[in-house]
């Protein structure tokens, strides 16, 4: 028996909702359909009441999950697609995320976000959102690479008593599968070494640890050891995890698929340069997705976020440097 | 409409007005920091709102609403440590003025986004029907320029859908900072909305009119009570300030001043309760001397109360205090 990243997501839900009364989700077309990806599929079924269809309402959505929160209640919010979560930004950002820090009122949502490029989904079914909520505090960013990881964040997610923007790759929906659930899961807050590594230090998260991965198995044919970093969660930032490892190989190429101003990848670079230049033998480098909107065309799609081709040629510059 | 009904919101209404005449002294005088915001001309559609709520039930006041916060039981002390930015107040210096709440006892902080806090009672609402908790209705205020949001329309199109015990009151008080009804928007009556959402709407033409406001709210939040669904009143009066102390109000209209819209509401009450006898000059004098007294006292004590300090502050915006992104650039 295999489980898809997509079906960790929904066990996840239903277990949630299984071990608390307080858990509902609530997002559009979550109910009797089951979710525009089936992330929720039967879950109407078997908690009745519990799992809502909302009108196509993102600032409602959301606003009404912070008066929930208030209430005791710890809502599971589907947002459709991340790139619509910028029509219920103002929610999140202002309202969900200050509320502890004004009234000491926790606020427990898990806001999860279809992330991330598929091919042919074009400008406005492909963002990456990660980098623009880590920027507001008051918030947990999560950025699961893995079906276990998808499986156990969004577990801890649902009991953490802040609001959590959960970044779930689409991409990795149906093609990565695990065995079966875990039962042991790292905390959050802690990146994973997701491949050991001498000569040249990848920090990377989401789908694009994949890209990594496989771009370091191609160089170790050639005698090249990359160490692979999976952050897990963007905020907070395991700087520690990612300093450590630029100890042991003294070069940093940070990779996401996200647009190349600020964000997460600049965040890496400049953490190692302010607190671990001395670690470093040569210039950090980081690779980004293009700077246009995400194209609809697999063909241009492919060459504007990273993959294993273009890692791979970065790392071999970062290594001549 | 009962006698002492109406006393008791006009009490409200007058300890408001004076409350706020003395923030906006204060504002002049350099003692607070931020904005003040005052609700001159709504305190009887406010009061009436407040009045209308019983224990239990849920409020989301707006920038103008000191005389619905105080009916709906927020102490005049918290009101004015808030402005003076007490640590001991609700908001502790964090968040100042308007803003301030008390989100537990269902008194909700507003954030300045307008249209915001419909949904936030809509959510808390829904929470409480989940847990089988019944008979609590929500009430949110909003201005007219409030009601051009795309969230005011998001929260009333889904309060319908979900048939939310909750009353949205609207007040047109003929401006959005400077910007005259003529530019906010182009129905005739913003109560026609009520019916593309399916909910009841209610016209309150004389929004100064205490005896008007606490029948029509009144009788709305009984309506959303009983179940009927979301209710939506709109209720015109004049803003009789700027937008906040900071403005003048040039140009608001003489010929708006002057019209039975522009008309006081403390001095349609005061007379009102002259003309039925529900007072006397006497009382007038000797109710307004206790609001006097009572602010007083309330901004003696919150100007003796400490003031946030920075050294001792808790600068971490998560409850989940671990899971904090303690990066600090290298500055250690």
């Amino acid at each position: 028996m295999s489980i898809t990243y997509l079906e960790a997501i929904r066990e996840a839900q239903a277990r949630a909702l299984a071990d608390d009364p307080r858990v509902y989700i609530y997002g559009q077309d979550v109910g009797a359909f089951g979710g525009a990806f089936k992330a929720t599929k039967n879950l109407a079924v078997e908690f009745p009441g519990r799992v809502l269809d909302a009108p196509i309402s993102e600032d409602a959505i959301v606003g009404s999950a912070i008066g929930a929160a208030i209430e005791g209640m710890r809502p599971i919010i589907e947002i459709q697609y991340a790139d619509f979560s910028t029509v219920g930004f103002n929610q999140i950002v202002n309202n969900a995320a200050t509320l502890f820090w004004r009234t000491q009122v926790k606020c427990p949502i898990v806001f999860r976000l279809p992330s991330g490029g598929t091919p042919g989904s074009g400008p406005f079914h492909s963002q990456s959102m990660e980098a623009l909520y880590a920027t507001y505090p008051g918030l947990i960013v999560m950025t699961p690479a893995t079906v276990e990881d998808a499986y156990s964040m969004l577990l801890e997610a649902v009991e953490i008593d802040d609001p959590v923007v959960f970044c779930e790759h689409k991409y990795l929906y149906y093609h990565l599968k695990a065995e079966q659930l875990p039962t042991e899961a790292m905390p959050t807050g802690k990146a994973r070494i997701a491949r050991p590594g001498r000569d040249a230090t990848v920090v990377t998260y989401s789908a694009m640890v994949h890209e990594a991965l496989a771009m370091a198995e191609g160089l170790a044919r050639e005698g090249i050891e990359i160490e692979v970093v999976d952050l897990r969660s963007i905020k907070p930032l395991d700087t520690d995890t990612v300093l450590a490892s630029v100890a042991r190989t003294g070069r940093l190429l940070a990779v996401g698929e996200a647009w190349p101003w600020g964000g997460v990848t600049a965040e890496v670079v400049a953490r190692v340069a302010c607190d671990g230049y001395n670690l470093l033998d040569a210039a950090p480098m980081r690779l980004n997705a293009k700077d246009t909107p995400i194209p609809f065309h697999p063909n241009l799609w492919g060459t504007h976020r990273p993959t294993a081709q273009t890692i791979a040629r970065a790392v071999k510059d970062l290594l001549r440097r | 409409m009962m006698r002492e009904q109406y006393l008791t919101a006009y009490r409200w209404m007058l300890l408001a007005r004076i409350s706020e005449e003395k923030y906006a002294s204060l504002y002049r005088a350099g003692k607070i920091y931020g904005g003040v915001f005052v609700g001159k001309g709504q305190e009887a559609i406010s009061a009436a709102t407040a009045l209308a709520l019983r224990k239990g039930d849920i409020f989301a006041p707006l920038i103008r609403d000191q005389a619905g916060r105080l009916a709906f039981g927020e102490s005049l002390l918290d009101a004015t440590r808030t402005y003076l930015g007490s640590r001991l107040g609700p908001m502790r210096g964090r968040d100042g003025n308007v803003h301030r709440g008390r989100p537990r006892d269902g008194y909700m902080a507003m954030v300045s986004h307008l249209g915001s806090m419909i949904s936030v009672v809509s959510g808390a609402l829904m929470a409480r029907r989940s847990k089988g908790e019944t008979g609590a209705i929500g009430a949110v205020s909003m201005g007219e320029g409030g009601t051009s949001t795309g969230a005011f329309h998001e929260a009333l199109n889904q309060a319908a859908v979900e048939k939310l015990p909750l009353v949205v009151v609207v007040t047109n008080n003929q401006y959005a900072y400077s910007t005259p009804t003529a530019r906010q928007f182009a129905c005739g009556n913003l109560a026609d909305r009520a019916v593309g959402y399916g909910i009841e709407g209610y016209t309150l033409e004389r929004g100064n009119d205490l005896a008007a406001c606490l029948d029509v709210i009144g009788l709305a939040a009984e309506r959303a009570r009983a179940g009927r669904g979301p209710q939506m009143v709109v209720a015109s009066t004049l803003r009789l300030s700027g937008h906040g102390e900071h403005d003048d109000g040039h140009y608001v209209l003489d010929a708006l001043k002057r019209s039975a819209t522009g008309a006081d509401c403390m001095k349609v009450t005061e007379q009102f309760i002259l003309d039925e006898g529900l007072g006397t000059a006497a009382e007038l004098e000797h109710w307004r001397a206790d609001a006097v007294r009572q602010v007083e006292e309330a901004v003696a004590t919150a100007q003796r109360e400490p003031a946030p300090d920075p050294d001792t502050e808790d600068w971490c915006a998560l409850s989940t205090r671990f899971l904090g992104d303690t990066y600090d650039g290298g500055c250690h």
